[in-house]
């Protein structure tokens, strides 16, 4: 790679660099330096390797181990918080559904203690009623006497009163009896 | 840098691809000694200070919802950490620092590298074959000390017909042999090459006529040199984790 005119350049900057003894044209191949770019490299090893291993290797082997557990936490409490929300929906079901049939039941009861209540009141108020009927009708029935009694004495009165006005002499029995006979014709 | 200055003063075209990786010291021109602090030093350690930035710096919160930085950091953790666990089995996991280690080195580096005027330290056989060794020493450290001499099985191949076995043993311990070699050349090579072709690029750039197509195509390429960064990281340490599985299971 190191062509001629390289080599003759090397050979002017010589005095300038003073490194490059040999003059072999690749730079890689002055030998002259190895010991010094070994020694060097063997150092700048050895130092990252101290720190790589001392201080950032742990470190960062700690970050992450940290980091993943860090993940395995939270998404073991999001499925812990998942269940709890499940279970409360089951809960708000539980409640809702205990809700609906806790209605149900009182309107139930409610209507059967009205459906009581109004018989009962029905029965109270029938009885009021056949008794004021029956009241009535005995009414009725004592004025429906007082009536006849009335018409009976009336057609005494007036049977006796004819009697005597025709001249006739009528004694209280046979006008009864002939007004009964009246009555029952 | 002396590749402009030099194409300044001529006026011709001047190619330097391989000037941006000569090692130099960092204080006045003396020779290098193994100690010297060099650009690769001052690079290395913007690479440290990148990681420190990230990794300490970004996830000082420690928070469980992340900032942009943390969660870089986190990203890289969890992507190599996954990559070791799938190739490499799970127990592999306890050299899960050694190959993040490799992985964000080389990441980083490479990324660094494509800063303009930077240095790339990665381009560097010496720098690739040391990370490369070190996979290769350490996987059959690990195959010898977990198996003990079960780990040679790696290289007789008992699915094979016996006739076969012999030369497939000679060819699998080549490739055994070879595997560090191939391992660090195809990435100092591919960043290497990269960053030499940017550099011709930009070199033709001092065309009037032919700049504005220099300027495209360096840009095209830094595109892809990106991509080459990241993936470049990637498989060298997929095939480190491939290694390991082989040590660690090295039963075909």
């Amino acid at each position: 790679m190191a062509g001629e005119s390289t080599t003759v350049e090397h050979a002017a900057d010589a005095g300038a660099h003073g490194a490059e003894a040999s003059g072999a044209g690749m730079p890689q191949l002055d030998f002259s330096t190895f010991p010094n770019q070994i020694f060097w490299l063997v150092v700048t090893l050895v130092v990252i390797y101290f720190v790589l291993s001392r201080i950032a290797l742990p470190r960062i082997s700690a970050v992450l181990a940290e980091r993943a557990g860090t993940i395995t936490n939270d998404i073991a409490a999001a499925e812990e918080l998942k269940l709890k929300a499940q279970e409360a929906e089951a809960a708000y079901n539980q409640a809702l559904a205990d809700a609906r049939s806790e209605a149900n039941r009182i309107v139930a009861e409610a209507k059967a203690e009205i459906q009581s209540e109004l018989d009962a009141e029905m029965q109270k108020a029938d009885a009021e009623i056949a008794a004021k009927t029956a009241e009535s009708e005995k009414a009725i029935a004592e004025i429906r006497e007082n009536a006849v009694k009335s018409v009976t004495d009336v057609a005494k009165d007036t049977a006796k009163e004819i009697v005597a006005a025709l001249g006739g002499k009528a004694d209280a029995k046979t006008v009864t009896a002939a007004v009964k006979a009246q009555m029952k014709g | 840098m002396a590749t402009e200055a030099k194409g300044e003063e001529t006026g011709g075209l001047v190619f330097h691809p391989l000037d941006q990786f000569i090692v130099k010291p960092l204080f006045g021109d003396g020779p290098i000694h193994w100690y010297t602090p060099t650009n690769v030093t001052l690079w290395m350690f913007l690479a440290v200070l990148a990681v420190i930035l990230v990794f300490v710096v970004g996830s000082r919160g420690r928070a469980v919802i992340p900032s942009r930085m943390q969660s870089v950091g986190e990203l890289i953790y969890g992507f190599t950490y996954k990559m070791v666990e799938d190739v490499a089995g799970k127990d592999a996991v306890k050299f899960f620092p050694y190959i993040i280690t490799l992985f964000i080195f080389i990441l980083f580096s490479n990324f660094l590298g494509l800063l303009p005027m930077s240095f790339a330290t990665t381009s560097h056989i010496a720098v690739t074959a040391v990370l490369a060794a070190a996979v290769f020493l350490t996987v059959t450290i690990v195959g010898f000390v977990k198996n003990g001499t079960a780990f040679l099985g790696l290289f007789w191949v008992s699915s094979a017909p016996m006739a076969l076995r012999p030369i497939l043993a000679v060819i699998e311990l080549i490739s055994y042999f070879v595997r560090p070699v191939s391992h660090s050349i195809r990435l100092g090579g591919n960043i290497m090459a990269g960053h030499a072709v940017i550099k011709v690029f930009a070199g033709f750039a001092a065309i009037a006529a032919i700049s504005p197509v220099s300027v495209l195509a360096i840009s095209a390429i830094y595109g892809l040199e990106v991509l080459v960064a990241g993936i470049q990281a990637y498989v060298f340490t997929i095939l480190t984790c491939v290694y390991l599985k082989d040590a660690l299971h090295p039963s075909h």
